[in-house]
């Protein structure tokens, strides 16, 4: 039987820490792990914790990250609560299996310490990885720093595991700037952790000898699109009720809340950013600034990325004249993904802001609050003109001449 | 079998079975509750080109070919060789191969051939084998 570990009220956690606490008091039964920079603390504190007798669940050391997520869905498949946390180049060696997990609807949770793709190689956080998964058919749950990272990790299983979802779960955090970065995490006792996070409970296991089950199987033009059909409905329709639901619940036992969408200063705001990750927080800070001054900013945080809030981001931005889409990843040939994402958006609205498209922060580069000051320059500019006063999308703090492209003159 | 989308088990999984199974190493195939997406029931020899025909005359029930069968196809009862199984055999032929009688009790012949006819025109024994 495992140890308990004694926790105080609030401790000194990086992200990966936290990360790591969530997953020791989650009881996990299998972790399949490689590491990789900057998600390795993750799962080095893991073997730890089990190491010292804080664990009783299998860690496999496997080949590469193609075998960790392979691993974690065998042990899924058998009936097992399973994780594991990945970064960048080793999250693109699992993305095929990553389909493999949310197709055979196998929860498993996996934590995301974002960074960048190579060429050329780069161990600092951006999004490009986060973005790769997006259409992998997981639910996507974003932290902004590492509080949020012990949170959603407690929730990610609850989520997942629910019977009526059964979908696979990441958790993301920004690499290096939440990962590596200590701030007081608040936490919970192993008890309360674990009865919050429940029992897990099997379903269709294939250890279950009386009803062998077979997972993984071939379906042709016959029956693949009826099986794709069923897992995005799940999606659209089942897992925002069963998020708020989780979110409410940890709400009640912490009182700490979580939203779809995280709006800050949004019910009067008139021109506001759109971001994920840390950028959300010193946005915020930009925001409290310009309010002194009686500017009506906002910040709007993506909390869930997949299944993309849709209708709760266009209910929180009807009353924007202008709004910015923040992508930390290089759309390598168009404007930035989370621009599309809200351009989808704002196409349904009767009175839509005018929207641009910032692409910052690649590799670790820091984006400042001086920085979200002068795109906020730029959103009262569009906001007063009523259309985008500068070429659509705007490279933020790169050397060399000012990088920009679209420009609608 | 015509199935809506919101049908199916959520992940794709087949059962293999209809009930919940008990001691089922000591149930014959042909008696177990095989589910009907299960590949007992499913043929899987529809891309088979030429198929093995078992010709009980010459058979010594050796058990060779139950044993090397790489497709659990050859069905045999009490020790005594019964015959093919037609929707998992894959025509690979090494029941043919591994046959020890002269002649051989099992031939590989082409999939669409009568296998009456193919029994009317089995080869004789081969002398020259025998003496060689």
């Amino acid at each position: 039987m495992a140890e308990k570990m004694e926790l105080r009220d609030v401790e000194v956690w990086d992200g990966n820490m936290a990360a790591a606490q969530a997953l020791r008091q989650a009881q996990i039964d299998v972790v399949a792990a490689y590491p990789i920079t900057p998600s390795t603390p993750i799962v080095e504190n893991y073997a730890n914790f089990l190491a010292n007798g804080y664990i009783d669940g299998e860690f496999v050391m496997v080949e590469s990250e193609h075998a960790a997520m392979s691993g974690c869905i065998g042990a899924s498949a058998a009936g097992g609560r399973v994780s594991t946390a990945t970064s960048s180049q080793g999250f693109a060696l699992m993305v095929e299996t990553l389909y493999q997990a949310s197709g055979m609807r196998l929860p498993i949770v996996l934590n995301v310490v974002n960074r960048a793709l190579a060429s050329p190689l780069n161990v600092n956080g951006d999004h490009s990885d986060m973005y790769l998964g997006r259409d992998s058919g997981w639910i996507q749950i974003c932290a902004f720093n590492a509080q949020d990272a012990y949170d959603l990790a407690l929730c990610a299983f609850r989520i997942g595991e629910d019977h009526g979802i059964r979908l696979p779960v990441m958790v993301h955090q920004d690499g290096f700037m939440t990962s590596h970065t200590a701030m007081g995490v608040r936490t919970l006792t192993d008890d309360v952790a674990y009865n919050f996070v429940g029992e897990f409970k099997p379903f269709n296991a294939m250890l279950d000898f009386e009803k062998p089950v077979s997972y993984g199987v071939q379906t042709e033009e016959d029956w693949h699109f009826e099986h794709k059909a069923r897992q995005h409905n799940d999606l659209m329709t089942k897992v925002h009720p069963k998020i708020k639901e989780v979110f409410a619940d940890f709400k009640k036992l912490t009182g700490r809340t979580f939203n779809l969408v995280e709006g800050y200063h949004m019910e009067d705001a008139e021109v506001a950013v759109v971001a994920i990750g840390t950028a959300v927080k010193t946005a915020q800070v930009a925001v409290e600034k310009l309010r002194a001054e009686g500017v009506k900013a906002g910040v709007v945080g993506i909390r869930v990325l997949r299944p993309f809030p849709f209708n709760e981001i266009k209910a929180m931005i009807k009353n924007l004249k202008a709004v910015a889409a923040m992508d930390r990843s290089s759309p390598n040939g168009t404007v930035g993904a989370l621009y599309n994402e809200l351009a989808g958006v704002i196409v349904q609205m009767d009175k839509a802001p005018v929207m641009n498209n910032y692409v910052y922060g690649l590799g670790g580069r820091d984006i400042t609050i001086a920085h979200f000051m002068a795109i906020f320059e730029d959103l009262k500019a569009n906001a007063k003109a009523g259309k985008v006063q500068q070429p659509l999308q705007q490279f933020i703090n790169v050397r060399g001449p000012k990088l920009s492209f679209l420009s609608q003159e | 079998m015509n199935k809506g989308w919101n049908e199916f088990d959520a992940g794709a999984i087949l059962f293999t079975f209809n009930e919940k199974v008990g001691n089922i190493s000591e149930i014959h195939s042909e008696d177990r509750p095989y589910s009907p997406s299960s590949s007992f029931t499913a043929s899987v020899s529809d891309w088979r080109i030429e198929k093995p025909v078992f010709n009980k005359e010459y058979c010594i029930d050796c058990q060779f070919c139950w044993i090397y069968c790489p497709d659990v196809s050859i069905i045999s009862r009490d020790k005594k060789m019964v015959g093919v199984d037609y929707d998992h055999c894959k025509g690979c032929g090494i029941c043919v191969e591994v046959c020890p009688t002269n002649p051989k009790s099992l031939m590989m012949v082409a999939e669409g051939k009568d296998e009456e006819e193919v029994l009317a025109a089995w080869p004789q024994k081969d002398q020259e084998k025998n003496n060689g």
